[in-house]
């Protein structure tokens, strides 16, 4: 760590001649007060727009002299910058990310036009049935806790957002001690320790950033929300209160999700690059092979605070939508009143031991563990995960079903195409 | 600009004529299995439409002795899942797996492309969930713009013209023979190349694939092609694809598709190019970059996204293949900004192919392209990747170390010319789909 409290992690992997830096923020959309909502995703683009000492126009043209991909994104607990080029670009990506932390330019007129911009992902995002879907679920299971709003905000946020705000909101949380530089690579550690210190050192360690403190009381009832619009195919989600990546049960939570809908891993960012091994998956074989769904699956996600684990159904051909919900209902309150087999379990931990070995495939794929976890829980977490899954048994798994897939804990919503 | 990397992969035929391409990295105990099969969705009879897409639904769910559970049971056991991707012009299977499970993979992946069961049941469930997917993209205004513009672009009749996945009533007409009979004629040996990139050495990979595939004899039964061929009418099994018919002559065309209870509307913006072979094609890459991708979406992006503030999207995509394939503009903007992004788009497009990229363009177009190779070699699948394009087309087994220097003797006048060729307003197709109809 730096004396201003940047927390620095480098890994030296020597498989090939590049290296991934990422830069994370403990800050997302948990941190947004009403009337804010989409704060944290909008600094995020404009940290993309210039600093004192990367102009507007050099700035997203940064890393590509090197070959490099870059992106960023935000979510509800922590906004993320990344890179990976080739070994000789780790300085340059050090003071971009450095410039990033401490000097960008909020420039008035770049905010109006990116207003626009993040207008026109939301609506790209609304042409989606089923991304609307999770975020009125989503909406309807939180009552108080901030994770209730989605990460891009709500619209009418969106268009009186002012620039002030969006730059208080960068000044408040983008400090050395709120934040975390994991390098991974083709680097020597002391080296590059020394090149961080070099770039990051002269930065002001600012105050504690304040957090918005609520706790999302227990549910009393199921929560039950209806979509009826223009489209062509139905769908239907079921989203439960579960714990987060600190609980006890969030390891038994992650090997139900696997018997339910198969193993995802535990990797937000590679979660999207294939398929998951689900055929034998409980509502996979009760949904798609009994005919009701094109398609299912699970989400369940290391969070920091309490978060939903989030079933999610595509209509088949021709099946009305009542029918698809009432059998998924039905098979997630059988492994609610019975537990999953010991069959089932075992398969579940065999598939997220494999995932998780696939997974950690590539220096960005681990630069992006790394500081993810350090987001939610503490790296620790991460390394501990594998045997804490692996220790996990059928009667932790029929517990957290019984416990997690209560009705009264439960928000199912659906859209009916009109 | 050195070229610096050496894969150095081993090719080796099988007996059965199986191309198998090894690449052995034992920096994690896993292994990528890539196995593509030269027939792709152009392979469709007429009114057969999504064929090739149906069947590679099925080929997962039942094959050589194993019930469609069984496979199941196989594939969950060892947390893999085999991503089945359908092209124009190839079928392509592939999984990571653990290095502990490869040959239990191999077997099953060459299972599956040698006899898929397509039974009854899994054919009826596989055809409702790519009749979903059709609605899906039927909702969907990006994926209606991206369909819409290669009719427009080809012809209608022309086999880059047809809907890949077909349409609800074709999808609904094939039967299980009908899927067998593409199956047998369509699916021979020869004309599969199988990648294996991972913790596995060459001897083990030519001794694994020789074990599972060995009895896989022959190319297709005479009888069952010629019938299939009475039926396809157009492509005579084996033909060249380069004997496919050229795009249709353009002239300029326009399509609006209304989706009115849509947020955004996309637009696709397009021309025909060159076929992979042309030399020209590294200029053209250079080109695009220039155009549609360096930074966020090139000049492209600088104007519409950037300095306008008009889409959260706007960049170009382009795709030589065995054929002159299309490099595609594309944009999502909100409706009332469709008219002046549309001006913006063919401002970027006359302007380049009036006056050719800056020396600096150029540059730092080819040092992006040339620092990317590593990086796309990074995983196994990556390298998977490379490989089969590589054998696709023919560009050798030391492509990874030519091509560094193919893109660097790319010259400011090559990509001038590539734009003049190319990037001619008069002959664009032009699609709009979403909540947006002609003045």
């Amino acid at each position: 760590m730096l004396d201003n409290g940047l927390q620095v992690r480098v890994v030296e992997m020597h498989t090939a001649p590049l290296v991934s830096v990422w830069c994370w923020y403990r800050v997302g959309s948990k941190d947004e007060r009403p009337g804010l909502t989409g704060v944290s995703h909008w600094v995020e683009h404009m940290n993309f727009k210039g600093t004192t000492g990367i102009p507007p126009d050099d700035f997203k043209q940064f890393i590509d002299r090197f070959g490099g991909f870059w992106n960023g994104y935000t979510w509800i607990d922590q906004t993320t910058y990344m890179a990976t080029a080739t070994k000789d670009a780790l300085d340059e990506m050090l003071f971009m990310e450095a410039e990033r932390m401490d000097r960008c330019l909020y420039d008035a007129e770049a905010t109006e036009s990116e207003r626009s911009v993040i207008v026109s992902e939301l609506q790209g995002g609304e042409n989606d049935p089923d991304h609307l879907l999770d975020i009125e679920v989503t909406a309807t299971a939180f009552k108080a806790h901030p994770y209730r709003h989605p990460t891009i905000g709500w619209i009418g946020d969106l268009q009186t957002m002012t620039r002030d705000d969006l730059h208080g909101f960068y000044r408040r949380y983008y400090t050395p001690a709120n934040a975390t530089l994991v390098i991974v690579g083709d680097v020597e550690a002391d080296q590059a320790l020394r090149q961080v210190e070099r770039r990051f050192g002269g930065i002001t360690a600012g105050p504690e950033p304040s957090r918005v403190r609520t706790t999302e009381p227990d549910q009393t009832g199921e929560r039950r929300l209806e979509i009826v619009r223009e489209g062509a195919t139905g769908y239907v989600k079921v989203a439960y209160h579960a714990p987060a990546a600190t609980d006890p049960d969030f390891a038994p939570m992650l090997v139900l999700d696997a018997a339910l809908t198969g193993a995802k891993g535990l990797n937000l960012w590679s979660s999207f690059s294939g398929p998951t091994p689900q055929r034998r998956a409980r509502l996979y074989r009760a949904l798609v092979d009994g005919g009701r769904a094109a398609a299912v699956s699970g989400s369940f996600v290391a969070t920091a605070e309490p978060y939903l684990f989030m079933v999610s159904a595509t209509a088949g051909e021709g099946v009305p939508l009542d029918e698809l919900r009432d059998s998924a209902l039905a098979a997630l309150d059988s492994a609610r009143d019975d537990g999953v087999s010991d069959v089932e379990v075992e398969r579940a931990k065999r598939q997220l031991r494999a995932r998780i070995v696939l997974e950690n495939n590539s220096i960005t794929n681990i630069g992006h563990q790394i500081g993810f976890f350090e987001t939610v829980a503490g790296a620790h977490l991460l390394a501990q995960l594998p045997g804490r899954i692996a220790e996990v048994s059928s009667e932790d798994v029929a517990r957290v079903a019984a416990r997690y897939l209560a009705t009264n804990n439960r928000t199912v919503g659906w859209f009916r195409p009109a | 600009m050195t070229p610096t990397l050496g894969l150095a992969p081993v090719r080796e035929q099988l007996a059965n004529g199986i191309t198998l391409i090894v690449k052995q990295t034992p920096t994690q105990p896993a292994v990528t299995i890539s196995a593509a099969m030269s027939t792709g969705s152009l392979c469709d009879p007429l009114g057969g439409e999504g064929t090739a897409h149906l069947l590679a639904r099925v080929l997962d769910r039942g094959a050589g002795t194993r019930t469609g559970d069984e496979v199941a049971d196989v594939l969950d056991l060892h947390g893999v899942s085999p991503s089945i991707t359908v092209s124009r012009h190839t079928t392509t299977v592939t999984c990571d797996c653990l290095a502990e499970d490869v040959e239990t993979m191999l077997e099953l992946v060459a299972d599956m492309l040698r006899a898929p069961a397509c039974s009854d049941a899994d054919t009826e469930i596989c055809r409702g969930q790519l009749l979903t997917r059709l609605r899906q993209d039927e909702d969907s205004p990006a994926t209606r713009a991206l369909e819409a513009v290669m009719p427009l672009l080809y012809g209608e009749d022309h086999p880059y013209g047809r809907r890949p996945k077909g349409s609800p009533a074709t999808v609904q007409s094939i039967d299980r023979t009908q899927l067998l009979e593409f199956h047998a004629a369509r699916f021979p040996p020869d004309r599969l190349t199988v990648v294996l990139v991972g913790d596995i050495s060459v001897s083990g990979a030519v001794a694994a694939l020789t074990r599972v595939s060995g009895a896989w004899r022959g190319g297709a039964d005479p009888l069952m092609s010629a019938a299939h061929e009475l039926m396809i009418e157009r492509l005579a099994f084996g033909e060249p694809w380069s004997r496919l018919p050229p795009p249709a002559a353009g002239s300029r065309r326009r399509l609006v598709i209304p989706m009115p209870a849509k947020a955004q509307a996309d637009i696709v913006y397009g021309f025909t190019t060159i076929v992979r072979s042309d030399p020209a094609f590294y200029a053209y890459w250079v080109m695009n970059n220039v155009l549609g991708q360096y930074g966020i979406g090139g000049r492209l992006g600088r104007s519409i996204r950037e300095q306008q503030g008009m889409a959260y999207y706007a960049g170009s995509m382009f795709e030589a293949g065995h054929i002159a394939g299309p490099l595609l503009v594309r944009a999502g903007v909100n409706a009332g900004n469709v008219d002046r992004a549309l001006e913006s788009i063919e401002a970027e497009v006359v302007g380049m192919a009036r006056d050719g990229a800056t020396d600096d363009e150029v540059t730092s177009a080819k040092r992006y392209l040339v620092g990317s190779i590593p990086r796309s070699l990074e995983t196994n699948a990556g390298i998977a990747r490379f490989l089969q394009t590589t054998e696709q087309f023919g560009l050798g087994l030391d492509h990874d170390r030519t091509l560094p220097g193919l893109v660097d003797a790319v010259t400011v006048e090559a990509v001038a010319d590539a734009a003049r060729r190319t990037l001619r307003p008069e002959q664009a197709a032009i699609v709009i789909a979403g909540p947006y109809e002609e003045s």
